[in-house]
């Protein structure tokens, strides 16, 4: 089992995002992350999923989502070749013996302060899923008392752009 | 860089290619302009819109929610709406005409239940690959997701079990979504279509455009194959020593058994056909071993195995004919010809992938096949037809019980029905007597539930078939246990005018787990008696002939096999009305040959305990 990072467009229409959850809950397939949201086209949306299979299923997987109707275009984004970010936020442990270590090692990994009381403080931090895990790590032994994830967002490197959306919608 | 997944969608070129059959109704002038349409309410617009399409037959009941859309149907002279007794029965008529005509059938039911009673049909039609669009009623628009009366969610319920569906949310979309339904369910892989109209929708009024623009960026099926792969699939033919063409149901949905026939004839290669492919590839050709598979033939299963290539053409390698995968056909190379691209090395790796229409597809490997002699074939063929001549398929005429033999009157019927007559069956033993001991030479001739195995399939696909095939002969053959599923559709047959012909294969029991209880769980046979012989303990329940008359038909019944005969004469002469036979059989009869569940096909069994002796055993 390898992870793989599928963009898909798809139709912007009401239930697309169920139709694929299903497919991939039907057919067996483990989704790692998924995010969804509008396009530079409102009438496309686009979902990144990482998935968790062996290679024959991902190609499996890539031809039963492209049987659906409303998927437009799939392509896989490799790691190198994609800039790959997940977003988090999570609320640490940060009494006034213990505050400024905290404030040091999230200035390690660029992450903001974006709510600070007495006792806590909490990070905004966006990053690759490694440095997410390597930031939590960091954090850990402060108490983490919550903490929520994005899934993956991605997109291919250099100038060229997965799809001209403009074939895709209708002129109307 | 971004990297292409494999396999990605042709461009919207594509869509232009040559049409996959069967052919959806195209919605054609005359043309309503924008400026000149008609505003109709959305039920009128759906009947309009089933009148463009050039839909003939409806199947449905109406109820609440639908109600709108019964009104101007009352009124349509072109689309003739039969009332079924339950929704189910819509369904597989439905499917049932798609498959005698190669038309999308067309159910129609209401919200909630009568949806519900929708989804064991279009399960069937999307693993069966049948063109069919089911228009369901649903709550009004303001009512969904509040648990209204008679309110389901079915387009969630068939998500999975659906090629497409629509919820529509606007008037005037419905001539755009049922041009849409009906391309969908008709082109490329064909498969049911669901469009849900809540009940404002169907009485608000909107303009009614025609034809509508269809808007499907994301459905670009392929039909052209690609010609290298086309000319690989050749050379390895050409080369084979031990060539099959392995036909499923994709040749018969492309109409493509003229293009098989041709390729078979040239290349010499023998010929096996699925259960959706009976009738693809003539039974009397000499090329034709028969059907593969759990039940198929001794040379078919066996040519499978010790094939050197196998030319898959729109067959799935379906565990039904494969049995244990990883010990199907070991040493064959595998060319896979298939519409859809998701069924190419899904169960088997392919070593030429052919994504296209069959038609196209077969057409060109003949154009691409350069002939080099029978002589390579030669050893292949002696080692076939010897098995053909020691294990032909054959039944005991009288079983241990000395009742009547199910095969004897299987075989007797296909003997003496019309040439053209369509077949159907429910799901079990007699399906596969069906297949078996009845001659299929015509595609669209054998009709029956395949991948989801449907008990209760043969009677209401029957009326579909017959309704659209008027003056074919159409027989159904059905278990004693499927046709207590769906043998109220025998009143809407009396009372439409369809006269089907029904043989109940009455073995009195759930023929087909009784056997693997005798052969598999020691004869305890827990739950399988369905009290449908007398006996001296009991009556029969139901006495199927007074069932027949009690819903319109001629009830005969047959107990020896001196009557045979004589009865299924009588029952073919009967035109006026549906008729009913009951063929009172022995329960000890079996399905064979037979290879076990979860073995590889090498342990076929041509009877119980009786393994073919193949002569050529790890010398190939």
């Amino acid at each position: 089992m390898s992870k793989h990072t599928l963009s898909v467009l798809v139709e912007n229409k009401p239930g697309v995002l169920a139709r694929v959850a299903a497919l991939f809950s039907r057919r067996g397939f483990n989704i790692d992350s998924l995010a969804v949201g509008e396009t530079e086209h409102p009438g496309v949306s686009r979902i990144t999923i990482v998935v968790d299979v062996e290679a024959g299923s991902l190609e499996q997987v890539t031809k039963q989502l492209n049987k659906l109707i409303h998927v437009l275009k799939i392509v896989e984004l490799e790691a190198e070749a994609s800039v790959q970010r997940e977003l988090l936020l999570v609320k640490v442990r940060a009494e006034a013996a213990t505050r400024g270590q905290v404030v040091a090692a999230a200035s390690l990994f660029k992450a903001r302060s974006v709510d600070v009381t007495p006792d806590t403080v909490t990070f905004e931090v966006t990053g690759n899923s490694d440095k997410i895990e390597s930031f939590l790590e960091v954090l850990e032994p402060f108490g983490i008392k919550e903490l929520v994830q994005s899934g993956t967002v991605a997109l291919g490197r250099g100038a060229k752009s997965m799809a001209s959306l403009s074939r895709y919608v209708s002129p109307s | 860089m971004s990297t292409p997944v494999k396999a990605p969608k042709p461009g919207p070129q594509a869509a232009k290619a040559q049409p996959a059959r069967p052919k959806a109704p195209k919605p054609g002038p005359p043309q309503i302009t924008p400026a000149a349409a008609p505003v109709l309410t959305g039920a009128q617009a759906v009947v309009r819109a089933l009148e463009e399409l050039e839909v003939e037959a409806v199947f449905g009941i109406p109820g609440g929610a639908i109600l709108p859309a019964y009104d101007p149907l009352l009124d349509s002279v072109k689309v003739r709406h039969v009332l079924v007794r339950h929704e189910q029965g819509a369904g597989h008529a439905a499917s049932g005409y798609a498959l005698a005509t190669g038309k999308v059938g067309v159910c129609m039911a209401t919200s909630g239940p009568g949806a519900t009673n929708l989804v064991t049909p279009l399960a069937d039609a999307h693993m069966d690959s049948v063109p069919m669009v089911a228009i369901t009623g649903q709550v009004a628009s303001t009512s969904i997701g509040t648990d209204a009366f008679q309110e389901a969610d079915i387009q969630g319920i068939t998500m999975p079990i659906t090629k497409h569906s629509y919820l529509v949310r606007d008037a005037a979309d419905i001539p755009r979504v049922l041009a849409e339904a009906f391309h969908v369910a008709a082109t490329g892989r064909p498969g049911p279509v669901l469009v849900d109209i809540p009940k404002d929708i169907l009485n608000t009024k909107a303009p009614f455009v025609w034809p509508p623009r269809m808007d499907l960026p994301g459905y670009r099926p392929t039909t052209q194959p690609h010609g290298k792969q086309i000319r690989e699939a050749a050379a390895l033919i050409a080369e084979a020593k031990r060539p099959v063409l392995y036909v499923g149901g994709g040749v018969i949905k492309a109409d493509a058994h003229a293009e098989l026939l041709e390729l078979a004839e040239l290349t010499g290669a023998p010929v096996v056909t699925t259960l959706m492919a009976r009738g693809a590839f003539p039974d009397s050709h000499s090329q034709h071993l028969g059907m593969p598979g759990m039940h198929g033939t001794v040379p078919a299963v066996h040519a499978l195995q010790k094939a050197d290539l196998l030319v898959a053409l729109g067959a799935r390698f379906d565990d039904r004919v494969t049995g244990k995968l990883d010990s199907f056909a070991p040493d064959a190379k595998i060319v896979h010809v298939d519409i859809d691209p998701a069924e190419i090395g899904k169960n088997r790796e392919a070593d030429v992938p052919i994504v296209g229409d069959c038609k196209a597809a077969i057409a060109a490997m003949v154009e691409a096949y350069a002939d080099p002699g029978r002589e390579r074939l030669k050893t292949w063929w002696e080692t076939l037809d010897d098995l053909r001549e020691r294990y032909p398929l054959g039944y005991e005429p009288h079983g241990p019980d000395e009742l009547l033999a199910p095969q004897h009157v299987i075989d007797r019927l296909g003997r003496l029905a019309d040439p053209d007559t369509i077949w159907t069956t429910g799901v079990g033993q007699h399906q596969m007597w069906a297949s078996q001991f009845i001659s299929y030479e015509r595609p669209g001739t054998f009709l029956n539930s395949g991948g989801l195995g449907t008990m209760g399939f043969a009677v209401p696909a029957a009326m579909g078939a017959k309704l659209g095939q008027m003056d074919r002969m159409v027989w159904a053959i059905d278990g004693d246990g499927c046709f207590q599923m769906t043998n109220q559709e025998l009143a809407t047959c009396a009372i439409e005018g369809i006269p089907i012909k029904v043989a109940v294969i009455n073995n009195g029991n759930l023929g087909m787990v009784r056997q693997w209880q005798t052969l598999f769980y020691g004869k305890r046979y827990s739950n399988t008696d369905l009290s449908t012989h007398h006996s001296d303990a009991s009556p029969r329940v139901p006495d199927f002939v007074k069932l027949a008359e009690a819903l319109g038909c001629v009830g005969l019944r047959c107990e020896t096999a001196e009557e045979v005969d004589e009865i299924i004469k009588q029952a073919n002469d009967i035109n006026d009305r549906p008729v009913v036979v009951d063929f009172t059989v022995g329960p000890d009869a079996m399905v064979w040959p037979m290879v076990p569940a979860g073995v590889s096909n090498d342990e076929i069994l041509y009877a119980r305990d009786v393994r073919p002796n193949f002569d050529d055993e790890g010398e190939i």
